[in-house]
């Protein structure tokens, strides 16, 4: 019969138009994170309290002020590198789930440099505490690399169990070892102030702002990001790896050698965390300083699409969540802090694990809209 | 019109089908009379439209417009068990088998219904474990497997396909594999019985055999659609031939009224030009040479056996053999893309391997080039620009960089060169390399291939997925290749193809060269058998 073949075809022809770009990149999101934040208004407000009142306050504790937009930046540096960990290796194919391990290594290099290199000038130290901690940061990463390309272990497996390898041992060295001499505090003495970043006061935020120069270089790490992945050969290689292992074996692309060396660039990406913490705001190597940024930028390079404009982007609003779910805490009491958590979740849910629910939808309401118009 | 019967309606009757994906418009107002107890051809080129039609006939797709009529009554196919329901099967290409299951458990799969088809097919493995179920000779035997199993027997006897129905699907050769597609669509009760493009992983013989059991379907009143490509088959075994040809049906035929010539003018459009005849090879300096070569898999399954073998500047040599007998894997060896096991292989008379750095890049720059057997898996990055891809494996090349780094410009330019010369239509650079079709993906990676001037050619499966139009225009690229003084190795499963393009053929089976003949002296009868494991001698 001909009636149902005809009733299925005004949805196929909608359907077999694929999304624009514009649609694709931006479109897309807002809408999944306007639902996200719908849903936690409708959360909230089930709870019995006033939704308005806490996505206001969630909006003003986040970009209300100078200072608020300092501690937003500075949250957001944290996920940028992360982000950007992540990211690079997933363009290889490799999802790297130990970026927050890296990033604690990391400050181990960062502290072994600023604590023992102290007499040297700023100019000096800075740099060489910045390499310190990539250093770690690469090497950590580059383990589970090796033992992935010469051994088949499985990526996702090794960089987890090295999270809680890096945990334990940074314990370890901070509570037996690294600790201030006569401190109960788990935390290093004070770094030398020669290895202090400077703040951004110079561009209008707040010196109580913990926002430092780190963010130039994350701004600088997304860049080079993007020369290294889209414009180099390197980068070619890494794509075809990431798009296919067959590909790469039939262009003679070497995987094995591939894979360590991204891993170990994820992981100096990763130690942009202590360089904004250490160097930037703590001027000290303490416990658990990472806070699971390594975890979070899991989500804030899969809300950004793997690209670096776009890990900026996602990095942004996570650091907005964050800073702003302090301050609802702080001005809605009845709200509870944990609910910034929930935000945060259902914007991965929505974004990352569901980011195409909406696709039918909108696809088809545009190809309506352009009937139409 | 009607062969016998006047007044029995037809078994498939379709009208007006139309079917659009996108801007592709894959079926335009398709007819198509299909009588009961007959085989009807359907030939056409790739992306002719034969597979979306019989697609909807099976209820994969449905159509945008149009009716279909199922022994004369209108019918609505909205998935595959309606099409089932309606007695219409379809035998894939791909075969759609459990590796693991024995050929009964398969053939029960999907047939009992509900929720006893898993009690079913756990009873048929229980059945398989216990001593003595294999020879039916137990007591109390659960009803399900041994009816099944009887029905297998009677069905087998019937049509000529015999299989051991306690063997296990991955223990199975092509043939006998395929064999079990069409019991399994028979045990389901098919009247009509699709094949796409059933011999394409047969040897001649396998084939023949093939083509016994569907006359035997036909003699008893089932009716058989066919597609397939090729010419020959369709003049060997249909009653009746459809032929379409940009989504069109541009034509019906008796077979016995109409010739190869007709057919392959009415399926591209145009008169096919005779192959130029070819100059003999004007053989010059070895230019790459394997000796004893071993090659394991990925699982470390030894599939290339002391293979040995050399090859010319200025000649092609073609490698024939059913799918899957070590050819794969000894032009992988042969591109750097596997380490042999064993053996030695000379480029340009320096030995290669064993030695240091032996790797596809490395080979690449002492001027072999390759384009892979599977297109789609190796040769190209689906998900990016044909800009891309037509620096793949070139990547480290300095002409696409300004200032260090790759220049998109740079590369399009070249790209754009590239499908200009290779003639890859469209010749838009940007487009993503997944959406083009077969023949303009291999007219890129060929052009891509050849265009750094390579001393060593190897081609794996040429024009698979190739329409005929694009066949010729590949085949001309490759033979100037030859003209050209360079030393071209052909892996293909056709035959036709090895023919026309191979000046020296070796046969492989089971990792092994049964022999080398050439040219003058290969004939399809001897090649098929050597292709079925007989001795260059033997098959004389």
């Amino acid at each position: 019969m001909s009636a149902p073949l005809s009733l299925s075809r005004p949805l196929a022809r909608l359907m077999a138009h694929p999304l624009p770009h514009w649609a694709e990149v931006a479109l897309l999101p807002v809408l999944n994170l306007l639902l996200a934040l719908g849903l936690t208004a409708l959360l909230v407000w089930a709870m019995g309290s006033d939704p308005v009142a806490a996505l206001a306050a969630l909006a003003v504790g986040s970009l209300g002020s100078a200072d608020a937009i300092g501690y937003t930046l500075y949250y957001a540096t944290n996920m940028a590198f992360t982000g950007l960990a992540v990211a690079v290796a997933f363009q290889g194919g490799l999802f790297n789930i130990g970026a927050e391990g890296q990033a604690y290594l990391a400050g181990l290099g960062v502290a072994l440099v600023a604590l023992n290199l102290g007499a040297l000038p700023p100019w000096l130290l800075v740099p060489l505490a910045m390499l310190g901690g990539a250093g770690f940061g690469a090497a950590w990463a580059a383990i589970p690399g090796w033992l992935q390309a010469r051994r088949g272990s499985h990526i996702v497996i090794t960089t987890i169990m090295f999270n809680f390898l890096a945990a334990s041992l940074m314990v370890y060295l901070i509570v037996n070892v690294l600790i201030a001499p006569g401190s109960m505090a788990p935390e290093t003495r004070r770094f030398p102030t020669a290895a202090d970043l400077p703040d951004l006061s110079a561009f209008g935020f707040p010196s109580s702002a913990p926002v430092n120069l780190s963010l130039g270089l994350a701004l600088l790490a997304a860049l080079a990001v993007w020369l290294l992945v889209w414009r180099s050969p390197w980068g070619y290689a890494l794509r075809a790896l990431g798009e296919s292992a067959e590909v790469a074996r039939y262009a003679g692309i070497d995987a094995g050698r591939m894979i360590v060396q991204v891993m170990a660039l994820s992981g100096a990406l990763a130690a942009g965390v202590a360089v904004n913490e250490l160097l930037g705001a703590q001027h000290k190597l303490l416990l658990a300083f990472t806070g699971g940024y390594g975890f979070t930028g899991i989500a804030v390079a899969l809300m950004g699409r793997n690209h670096p404009l776009g890990v900026l982007l996602a990095a942004l609003l996570f650091g907005a969540l964050t800073q702003g779910g302090a301050e609802l805490a702080f001005e809605v009491p009845d709200v509870p802090s944990e609910i910034v958590v929930l935000i945060q979740g259902l914007v991965i849910l929505l974004t990352g694990a569901l980011g195409n629910m909406l696709r039918r939808p909108v696809v088809v309401v545009l190809a309506l809209l352009r009937r139409g118009g | 019109m009607q062969p016998q019967d006047g007044a029995a309606p037809p078994a498939i009757e379709l009208r007006g089908i139309d079917k659009r994906f996108g801007a592709v418009h894959a079926n335009r107002a398709v007819d198509l009379t299909v009588h009961r107890g007959t085989i009807h051809g359907i030939i056409g080129e790739n992306g002719a439209g034969k597979s979306t039609l019989m697609a909807i006939l099976h209820g994969f797709y449905q159509a945008d417009a149009g009716t279909i009529l199922v022994n004369g009554r209108a019918a609505t196919i909205r998935d595959s068990r309606d099409a089932i329901r309606l007695g219409i099967e379809m035998v894939h290409q791909h075969f759609m088998l459990v590796e693991r299951f024995t050929v009964l458990e398969n053939v029960m799969l999907g047939a009992e219904g509900g929720p006893l088809l898993a009690r079913g097919a756990a009873r048929a493995r229980a059945a398989q474990k216990r001593p003595g179920a294999a020879h039916g000779g137990t007591g109390a035997p659960p009803p399900p497997p041994a009816r099944a199993r009887a029905e297998l027997k009677r069905l087998g006897e019937a049509y000529g396909l015999s299989v051991d129905p306690d063997a296990r699907i991955d223990e199975l050769p092509v043939g006998a594999q395929q064999r079990v597609e069409i019991l399994k669509a028979l045990y389901r009760g098919a009247e009509v019985l699709i094949l796409d493009e059933p011999t394409g992983v047969l040897t001649p013989q396998e084939a023949d055999d093939l083509f016994r059991v569907l006359r035997a379907l036909r003699d008893q009143g089932r009716t058989v659609l066919l597609i397939t490509h090729k010419l020959r088959e369709i003049m060997a075994i249909t009653d009746r031939v459809s032929v379409m040809r940009a989504g069109q049906m541009v034509a019906h035929r008796e077979t016995a009224a109409t010739s190869p010539e007709e057919l392959g003018e009415l399926m591209i459009g145009r008169r096919l030009a005779a192959p130029a005849p070819r100059p003999a090879p004007q053989a010059g300096p070895v230019l790459l040479q394997a000796e004893g070569l071993s090659v394991r898999d990925a699982a470390g399954v030894e599939r290339v056996k002391q293979v040995s073998l050399s090859l010319r500047g200025g000649e092609v040599l073609g490698i024939a053999g059913v799918a899957g007998n070590g050819q794969g894997e000894l032009l992988e060896a042969l591109a750097g893309m596997r380490a042999p096991s064993a053996g030695r292989i000379f480029l340009r008379g320096q030995q290669v391997f064993p030695g240091r750095g032996f790797n596809a890049a490395a080979l690449r720059r002492q001027g072999l080039a390759h384009v892979p057997e599977d297109r789609l898996k190796s040769g190209l990055l689906r998900r990016q620009s044909a800009a891309a891809c037509a620096i793949l494996g070139h990547q480290d090349d300095p002409s696409w960089r300004r200032f260090g780094l790759l220049s998109p410009r740079a590369i399009a330019a070249h790209a754009a060169r590239l499908m200009q010369a290779y003639d890859v239509r469209p010749p838009d650079p940007a487009l993503r390399s997944g959406l083009f079709s077969g023949g303009n993906q291999q007219k890129l990676i060929l052009g891509r291939e050849i265009e750094r001037d390579p001393a060593v050619l190897l081609v794996g499966q040429p024009t698979r997925g190739v329409d005929i139009g694009g066949i010729d225009s590949i085949h001309q690229r490759i033979l100037a290749c030859r003209a050209a003084g360079k030393a071209v190795l052909v892996v293909s499963v056709e035959l036709d193809e090895i023919l026309a393009l191979a000046d020296r053929i070796v046969v492989m089976f089971d990792g092994r060269i049964m022999g080398e003949l050439t040219l003058a002296e290969a004939d399809e009868r001897r090649l098929g058998l050597m292709m079925a494991g007989m001795t260059r001698e033997e098959a004389a």
